[in-house]
C-alpha cells in the first residue's frame, strides 16, 4: 500500500504520520506542496499544523497550493484522502467536504484527549472497527465544526457524519462537546465516502508507552481495507 | 486603483471574538452596546484603472479565497 503526506509550510505532524503510517505497514513518501504531482498513492494524508501561519483562514491558503490540484483530482476519481485537524480545514476550504470550522466556542486551544464514537462504518476508514467509541488526543484552536442547516440536513441524510465527540461510554451530548462543534461532530465524509476529514489526531495514540493504542486500530483497520 | 472591501462573519453565524470585545467595552463602562461584530478589512491596490474592472476582480478574489462564503459575507466599501 503506497500513501503520500503532504507537507506545507506549517505542518507539524507530517512526521508523526508518517510514522504511523510506516509502523502499520505503509509504504509512505512525503511530498511537498509545491509539487505539481502525486506520487503512485493508495492513500493521500493531509497532515496536522499551521500551514501557511493559519493566515486569513485556517487551511485557506494550502487549499489553493500546487498540489492541491492533484489532492483534488485524486480524490475527484475516487482516491482514498484522509486530512487531520488543519488537514480537515484544508479539505473544507478546498470544498472537497461541506462545512466549516470556526474558532473554538470558548476561545481557547484545547489540547487533551477526548472520547469520540464512530457513527458510520460503513467505508473504508472504519470498517470492521471492532470498538464504537474510541480516545484519540485533540490540540486545536479552530475545531468548531459549522455547515449552513441545509448542508446539515445533507450531510445527515447521506450518513457522511464519521464522528461524534462523546464520553467514554458514547453518550453524546453538549457536555461532551469540546468546541462548539455543531451535533458534536468531530468529523465528516464526502457523499461519496472517499474523503474523511477529522479533527482528532489518531497518529498520536499508537504507542502504549506515550499514550494509547486505540489509533493503533485506526491505522491496522485502515491498511487492511484499503488492500 | 485601491479597492477597500471588508468581510464579516453572517448574521446567524456565532463569533465569539465579538462577544468577548462586547464583554470587555461593557466592563469599561461604554454601556448601550447591543452587540459587535467582528470583521476583515483589505485593501488591495491593483494595476487596473477601470474601476468597474478592477472591483470586478476584486469581487471574484473575495469568492475564491478572501472569503468563505460558507460564513462570510463580503462588500466592496470604496475604489480610488
Amino acid at each position: 500500500m503506497n500513501s503520500s503526506v503532504i507537507t506545507f509550510p506549517g505542518s507539524n505532524c507530517d512526521r508523526d504520520m508518517d510514522v504511523a503510517l510506516k509502523k502499520f505497514g505503509f509504504k509512505n513518501k512525503m511530498v511537498w506542496h509545491d509539487d505539481t504531482e502525486l506520487p503512485k498513492s493508495d492513500l493521500v494524508v493531509l497532515p496536522g499544523g499551521f500551514s501557511y501561519g493559519d493566515y486569513l483562514r485556517c487551511g485557506s491558503m494550502a487549499s489553493k497550493s500546487k498540489i492541491m490540484h492533484s489532492v483534488i483530482n485524486f480524490a475527484k476519481g475516487g482516491g482514498k484522502v484522509i486530512g487531520i485537524c488543519n488537514g480537515f480545514q484544508i479539505l473544507v476550504e478546498s470544498g472537497l467536504l461541506p462545512g466549516v470550522l470556526l474558532r473554538n466556542k470558548y476561545l481557547e486551544f484545547i489540547c487533551k484527549n477526548v472520547h469520540v464514537t464512530i457513527n458510520n462504518k460503513e467505508n473504508s476508514f472504519f470498517k470492521d472497527f471492532d470498538k464504537d467509541t474510541v480516545e484519540f488526543h485533540i490540540a486545536h484552536n479552530e475545531g468548531n465544526y459549522f455547515c449552513s442547516n441545509e448542508q446539515l440536513k445533507e450531510i445527515q441524510n447521506n450518513n457522511q457524519i464519521a464522528l461524534f465527540y462523546s464520553d467514554a461510554d458514547g453518550n453524546i451530548d453538549e457536555k461532551n462537546n469540546p468546541n462548539g462543534s455543531i451535533k458534536n461532530i468531530a468529523g465528516i465524509f464526502n457523499q461519496e465516502m472517499n474523503v474523511l476529514g477529522m479533527m482528532p489526531h489518531p497518529e498520536r495514540m499508537i504507542d502504549p508507552a506515550l499514550s494509547g493504542e486505540d489509533g493503533s486500530i485506526f491505522f491496522k483497520n485502515l491498511i487492511n481495507n484499503l488492500k | 486603483m485601491k479597492v477597500s472591501v471588508i468581510i464579516t462573519l453572517k448574521k446567524d453565524v456565532l463569533d465569539p471574538q465579538g462577544k468577548v470585545i462586547h464583554q470587555t467595552l461593557d466592563g469599561m463602562g461604554f454601556n448601550g452596546i447591543n452587540e459587535v461584530r467582528q470583521g476583515k478589512y483589505f485593501v488591495i491596490d491593483t494595476k487596473e484603472n477601470d474601476k468597474k474592472v478592477a472591483e470586478d476582480k476584486v469581487e471574484e478574489m473575495c469568492k475564491k479565497l478572501l472569503a468563505n462564503l460558507v460564513i462570510e459575507d463580503f462588500k466592496i466599501i470604496g475604489s480610488q
